[in-house]
C-alpha cells in the first residue's frame, strides 16, 4: 500500500501543472463559453470564432473580466477572425457588420463566478514568467504614437483610439485595463507561442522595443 | 584581371547560380493551395481577400498595400525580391514599414508557398 501510494504521488508530481489544469472540468456556469471559445488547450482553435480562453488567468485582469461580462462591448471590430466577417465588392473588402454577434451579458453574481473560474486557468505560467522583468514605465504620447503607427506599423491592424487604426486586430485603447502587463509583453514577443492561430506576426523585437510599446498602451488608459 | 580575381569572380557567379537554382527548386516544390490558405489567414487583412490591395485595414494605412493582382507590378518583381519582402518586411526592400517582417513567424516553406500562390494570383489569368 505504501509503495502504491508513493507511485501515485510520484506520478502526480511528474505531471506538469499545465496538464492538470487542462483536465479540470468546465463548470456548468461556463459551459456556454465553449460554443465560441477554446477552453481546453488540446482542442485547437480552428474555428477562430472568439479568442481562446484556456489561458485566461495568464492574460486578463480579473476586475476587467467581471465588469466586461456584465456589459460587454466589441473588442474586435471585425470579429474573432476577420475573414469570416468580410464582404468583397469590386475587389474592395469591408466588414460585414450584420455578421457580427454581440457577446452575451450576465448578472454580477455570474460574472464574478465566471471571472473567478477563468482566472484559475493558468497553464502558461512559465511563458508569462519569462516577461517578469518588465516594469511599466512612461513614454511621451507623441513618441509612443509615432512608434506604434509609423515605426512598428501596429496601427495597420489595431486601433489606439476609437477613431484611428486598422480593423482586423483587437482594439488596444483599452488593452491596459483588460490585460496583465506581462502578458502584453509576452504576446508582442511571440503571439503564436500563446495562440498558434493568431494573425499577428512576431517581429523579432528586442525587450526594450517591446517594453516601449507596452508603455504606450499603458498611457492610453490615463492610468498612473 | 589577375588569376585570383578571376577565381573569386567565378566562385561568386557559381554561388549566385546555386542560390538561384535552389530558390527555383524550392518554388517548384511549393504548394500554391497551402499558400492560398496562408494568404487568407495572414495577408488578406491588408491586401484583401482577392489580393487587390483593398483589405479591411487598407483605408487606415498611410501607404496603400500592394495590389497582388497587378500583372505589370508583380511581374517586375523576382521571386527573390518577394521572398525578402515577406521574410524581412517592406523596409528591407525600400517599401513601407507597414508591411511586417514575417520571417520570425512563417517558415521558408510557408513563404515559398505564398510566393507560388502570388504567382498564380497575379500572372496566371
Amino acid at each position: 500500500m505504501f509503495i502504491l501510494r508513493n507511485i501515485v504521488l510520484l506520478t502526480l508530481t511528474a505531471v506538469p501543472t499545465s496538464l492538470l489544469a487542462q483536465e479540470a472540468p468546465i463548470p456548468a456556469i461556463a459551459e456556454a463559453c465553449a460554443s465560441c471559445h477554446q477552453l481546453d488547450r488540446s482542442e485547437g482553435n480552428t474555428a477562430h470564432a472568439a479568442p481562446p480562453l484556456f489561458y485566461a488567468g495568464n492574460k486578463y485582469r480579473q476586475e476587467w473580466l467581471e465588469q466586461w461580462l456584465q456589459a460587454p462591448y466589441r473588442l474586435r471590430p471585425a470579429g474573432g477572425f476577420f475573414a469570416d466577417h468580410v464582404i468583397t465588392e469590386d475587389g474592395i473588402d469591408s466588414v460585414d457588420e450584420a455578421s457580427l454577434q454581440d457577446h452575451m451579458a450576465v448578472d454580477s453574481s455570474k460574472a464574478a463566478d465566471i471571472a473567478d473560474w477563468l482566472m484559475s486557468l493558468t497553464p502558461m505560467d512559465d511563458l508569462l514568467a519569462a516577461s517578469s522583468d518588465y516594469q511599466p514605465g512612461s513614454v511621451s504620447p507623441r513618441m509612443g504614437a509615432m512608434d506604434f503607427v509609423k515605426f512598428k506599423g501596429c496601427g495597420g491592424c489595431h486601433r489606439d483610439t476609437p477613431e484611428y487604426g486598422g480593423l482586423s486586430g483587437p482594439e488596444l485603447y483599452t488593452a491596459w485595463q483588460r490585460l496583465q502587463p506581462q502578458f502584453i509583453v509576452s504576446f508582442i514577443k511571440d503571439p503564436r507561442a500563446w495562440n498558434p492561430d493568431s494573425a499577428m506576426p512576431s517581429r523579432g523585437l528586442n525587450d526594450g522595443q517591446i517594453h516601449k510599446l507596452a508603455d504606450y498602451l499603458k498611457i492610453l488608459t490615463n492610468e498612473d | 584581371m589577375n588569376r585570383e580575381a578571376n577565381i573569386f569572380l567565378n566562385c561568386l557567379l557559381g554561388l549566385a547560380l546555386i542560390l538561384t537554382l535552389g530558390m527555383s527548386a524550392a518554388l517548384e516544390a511549393a504548394d500554391a493551395e497551402q499558400g492560398r490558405l496562408l494568404y487568407r489567414e495572414n495577408c488578406a487583412q491588408c491586401h484583401g481577400l482577392e489580393g487587390s490591395g483593398k483589405g479591411i485595414n487598407a483605408p487606415h494605412l498611410e501607404v496603400a498595400p500592394r495590389n497582388h493582382t497587378d500583372y505589370e507590378e508583380m511581374n517586375a518583381r523576382t521571386n527573390e525580391e518577394l521572398f525578402k519582402a515577406i521574410s524581412e518586411g517592406g523596409q528591407a526592400v525600400n517599401k513601407s514599414v507597414l508591411m511586417p517582417n514575417w520571417g520570425h513567424t512563417l517558415s521558408e516553406e510557408d513563404i515559398n508557398n505564398l510566393i507560388a500562390f502570388l504567382r498564380k494570383l497575379c500572372c496566371e489569368q
